[in-house]
């Protein structure tokens, strides 16, 4: 319907729908693109055409000025003097900018106040703490004249005693004598004593390597200079809010002058949360210094010497347990390489805690974490945010249990699995002091040895290995169970914004980021559920700060149950407008107006939803909506260790089986089998992908993907070249994923669905497992492999040698 | 600088550039082809595979005064105006994209290997020469069965291509 023709309307009568020439209502029995609907990513067509625009894809505006940004190439000295006389001086570069230049504040960091965008020139904060931390930045026309006169700085500096290793971290946290952030502690019942009490003891350690993010669009950021002073910032970024917060706390200027918008990432997991910030304030310091629009777009390298990864976690465990392989009592202690900073290191180390249990029932805990600082990038979030990390410590104690005891490992974690929510038994409790009422680990893991075929498998393997001189086959069934909510309790609040035009068309936007996750299709999705009416009547758009505020980082798996929910507040906000129009214009009680597939049924007319619209234009009602969500029931208590910090549990298991080569300590991943949980699925395409894709990338973190620091504290795994990321012929030549079709959330979720977006990617202990078992046969089961992650062929190799003496 | 002229997805095009100008970076910032996209900078990740005299090839490994001359096709270039060519579609509708970083420089890669196995390309085969194309996000799973179905759609089979 046209605007004439609505403006032609007057209040006296409707024109029939034969009068307007129009179809009448559609008939669909259901709209294209509800809820549970595999429904194709909303960028599709424009990813497979080329026409999806990233940040480095949008045309630069005239006068876009190139950043490159000069590292440290210490990793602890002071910076005796920093002389840029001659950057300055090359044809071609428009500005030099060192923490001289800043206005404001000269930190990006999310917290703590620790992230200087550049070290001080003079004095005891001219220092640099880790090799490849920005030092100054050259803005010039382009990017090789800003790489090259940057060459031309002279810095000095006086070295200091860095600490690279974990070991060295140790050493140094006890002459400083505290850690960079305080240590945590959680404990259930009396570890002590049932320890001690205990049949069995054993003790171990296991090393687990950090993970670069490798998102395929490097960290990217450009600023435009607006009236006033303020700055449109587009930024590659998971975490707008921070990024508009960090940059006008740089500039000395309020928040409501910086604007960050964001349409797409080309990947983020976890390395574009508190990161962007840093090229998101280079470049609009720039942008506000010279008036003209700014670009920082990271070479490979130099993103992945610049920015942090995933923590490096060493984990002592002491268990006793029973001769049926039940855990009495566990003791750990998580060791996290940090960085040189904060960041998100307390989150994340206090998530490895939450999950140092992971699907079983500890009788008695104690889990103690301590955070340590190495000179070395400032490590953060990386997909399962810690959580990966707690979780392969009680894995190897299952593997270990098994070993002792000689019983099946997949029989000793059955027999410590958090009881099922409607079983029998009391609800498990967790280190933390929370009930676990949601548990489906256990039919679940049932269900999968079943379709996997693990008992017949277990004896096929056990037959080969007796035969075979050189390869062995080793399988694992793991559970995973993983905690839905920001732990930082206030994070969990997400705004939406809907907009209904007059045509009966829809503007979506929301505080989530879209980093091929596919949250933005399944939020769409639930407005079109909402409002009954095709998605292709719901426009996504881009995330900015301009029309939500005050957002939390699209992390945590948390993107749809929050962003959703808010979605859905929104939307129902304006369809209850519209039921009320249609109560009060057509005399019906309101359970009378039904909206339908594409049509709005009143009584006993029917309309379609653009004439309902229209109508309701004309009659004055708001059409624009901002819709809210804060997730309930949740609360943790740092002091006394303990609460209820997720909303609810997502579930999974995966049965790996792999072949190794006794002799080069090669292998290969033969057959993986996934049984995931993801509640009533929003989108079983999309959740899917989800479950393959975290379940490789787990897999390449805990076998191939080796970050390599020299002592002097330089990456030396600083490219796809030296640093191996799974690659299409990585992956199992049998994989078999099943989305668990009896889920159903039991708390009360966004159409009872699941978080997806981490969940998965600890599936893939599985495979680090299964390499234990296949090195302990090497070994003809004499022996405990002493095998860290990621398990290299190199460490692999060195395992085998170790079990056979 | 260097004057330089080539057809790209159909169309005679020239410009100058530096010598040393990639050909990724001259397809990007001189014809304002972005859907190219640039990965890892080091030849390593394919998401700037472009087909140059219907081969496939890394943009970013070539010069762009050494592609004067030649036939350059883009991701930009291969669909039927708005209909998608079938291995286009088959990413589509197979899932076999999420953040769609890698996924021109995966189809230009696939199309290639397409023209050159006909119907007879195979998993393996598939698993084998996407070697050099990185995907971060997918786990590989709907790409390959995106190859697979593309090249049974499009592809004739090698033996009868090769006559």
């Amino acid at each position: 319907m046209d605007e004439t023709r609505i403006q032609d309307r007057s209040g006296a009568g409707e024109p029939s729908i034969a009068e307007l020439g129009e179809r009448p209502p559609t008939h669909e029995r259901a709209i294209k693109g509800g809820v549970h609907t595999k429904r194709i990513h909303d960028s599709g067509v424009k990813h497979v055409s080329g026409a999806a625009r990233y940040v480095d894809d949008e045309p630069e505006l005239p006068g876009t000025l190139q950043i490159y940004i000069a590292m440290s190439e210490k990793a602890h000295a002071r910076i005796v003097s920093l002389d840029v006389s001659k950057v300055r001086d090359v044809p071609g570069v428009a500005c030099v900018l060192t923490a001289n230049d800043i206005p404001g504040q000269n930190d990006y960091s999310p917290v703590f106040g620790d992230d200087p965008i550049f070290p001080q020139t003079s004095g005891p904060e001219a220092l640099v703490q880790y090799v490849g931390q920005p030092i100054f930045a050259v803005a010039a026309e382009t990017i090789d004249l800003a790489r090259r006169a940057a060459k031309l700085a002279i810095v000095e500096y006086e070295e200091l005693p860095a600490a690279i290793t974990i070991e060295q971290a140790l050493a140094a946290a006890g002459e400083a004598g505290h850690d960079l952030l305080d240590p945590h502690e959680m404990r259930i019942g009396d570890v002590d004593a049932a320890l001690e009490g205990a049949p069995h003891r054993v003790l171990g350690r296991v090393a687990v390597g950090g993970q670069d993010h490798f998102y395929l669009e490097g960290q990217i950021a450009y600023s435009i200079p607006l009236e006033d002073g303020d700055v449109l910032v587009r930024s590659s970024t998971q975490h707008p809010s921070e990024v508009q917060h960090n940059v006008a706390k740089m500039l000395g200027v309020p928040d409501h002058a910086v604007t960050v918008e964001v349409r797409r990432m080309g990947g983020g997991f976890g390395g574009k949360e508190s990161q962007p910030a840093l090229f998101a304030a280079v470049t609009a310091l720039a942008a506000v210094k010279t008036g003209r629009p700014v670009k920082c777009r990271l070479d490979r390298d130099d993103d992945m010497e610049m920015t942090g990864k995933r923590h490096e976690v060493t984990i002592n465990y002491a268990v006793g347990f029973s001769g049926n392989g039940r855990i009495a009592a566990g003791d750990f202690s998580h060791l996290v390489r940090c960085g040189y900073s904060r960041d998100l290191s307390a989150a994340i180390a206090d998530r490895a805690m939450f999950h140092a249990d992971n699907a079983y029932s500890l009788p008695a805990a104690r889990i103690l974490s301590r955070r340590l600082k190495t000179h070395t990038v400032s490590n953060t979030a990386f997909r399962g945010f810690g959580g990966p990390q707690g979780m392969v410590g009680i894995e190897r104690v299952m593997d270990r249990i098994a070993f002792e005891t000689g019983i099946d490992p997949l029989d000793v974690r059955k027999v410590n699995l958090y009881p099922s929510f409607d079983s029998d038994r009391a609800p498990g409790v967790t280190p933390y002091h929370m009930p676990v009422t949601d548990s489906i680990i256990a039919e679940l893991v049932e269900e999968l040895e079943v379709t996997s075929g693990y008992r017949a498998r277990r004896e096929a393997i056990r037959q080969f290995n007796a035969q075979s001189p050189v390869l062995k086959k080793g399988l694992a069934l793991t559970p995973v169970k993983f905690g839905i909510s920001f732990t930082t309790s206030h994070l969990n609040q997400a705004g939406a914004l809907v907009h209904v035009y007059k045509d009966g068309s829809v503007h979506l936007n929301h505080g989530g980021t879209e980093m091929g996750q596919g949250l933005f299709v399944k939020v769409a999705q639930v407005v079109a559920e909402e409002f009954q009416i095709d998605i292709e009547k719901v426009k996504i758009t881009a995330t900015t700060t301009a029309k939500v505020p005050n957002t939390s980082a699209t992390a945590a798996s948390s993107g749809s149950d929050l962003n959703g929910m808010a979605a859905q507040a929104a939307a129902r906000t304006i369809k209850n407008r519209l039921i009320d129009y249609a109560c009060g214009r057509y005399h019906v009680p309101e359970e009378q107006v039904v909206f339908a597939a594409n049509r709005v049924l009143i009584g006993n007319e029917e309309k379609r939803f653009a004439d309902l619209v229209g109508e309701a234009y004309l009659a004055r009602i708001s059409l624009s909506s901002t819709g809210f969500y804060a997730t309930p029931d949740i609360h943790y208590d740092r002091e006394s260790a303990s609460g209820q910090p997720f909303y609810y549990f997502a579930y999974g298991a995966a049965c790996s089986e792999v072949v190794i080569d006794m002799l080069t300590g090669e292998y290969k991943l033969l057959r993986a089998d996934i049984l995931h949980d993801c509640g009533t699925s929003l989108n079983p395409a999309i959740d899917r992908g989800q479950i393959e894709g975290g379940f490789i990338q787990g897999m390449g973190w805990l076998t191939m993907e080796e970050l390599w620091w020299d002592d002097k504290g330089r990456l030396k795994t600083h490219a796809p070249s030296t640093y191996k990321i799974p690659t299409a012929n990585d992956r199992p030549d049998d994989l078999r994923i099943a989305i668990w079709e009896k889920g159903e959330n039991r708390s009360d979720t966004i159409y009872r669905s699941k978080a997806v977006g981490e969940p998965p990617f600890m599936l893939a202990i599985s495979v680090f497992s299964a390499l234990t078992d296949a090195v302990i046969a090497a070994g003809d089961g004499k022996a405990f492999p002493d095998l860290d992650a990621p398990a290299t062929p190199e460490r692999v190799l060195k395992a085998v040698e170790g079990v056979r003496g | 600088m260097s004057q330089v002229s080539m057809t790209v997805n159909g169309r005679k095009v020239s410009g100058e550039c530096e010598d040393r100008t990639l050909l990724v970076h001259f397809l990007r910032d001189n014809l304002h082809l972005t859907g190219t996209h640039v990965g890892c900078d080091t030849s390593q990740c394919g998401a700037c595979v472009v087909h140059l005299d219907g081969k496939a090839i890394k943009s970013c490994t070539m010069l762009a005064v050494q592609a004067s001359g030649s036939d350059v096709t883009t991701i930009e270039g291969i669909a039927n105006g708005q209909d998608l060519n079938p291995v286009q579609t088959a990413f589509k509708e197979h899932h076999g994209l999420q953040c769609g970083f890698c996924t021109p420089g995966m189809i230009m890669t696939i199309t290639d290997m397409i023209n050159r196995h006909g119907s007879d390309l195979d998993e393996e085969t598939v698993r084998e020469e996407l070697d050099g194309n990185i995907c971060r996000c997918t786990g590989y799973h709907n790409i390959v069965k995106a190859a697979l179905d593309a090249a049974s759609k499009m592809g004739t089979p090698q033996q009868v291509a090769a006559e």
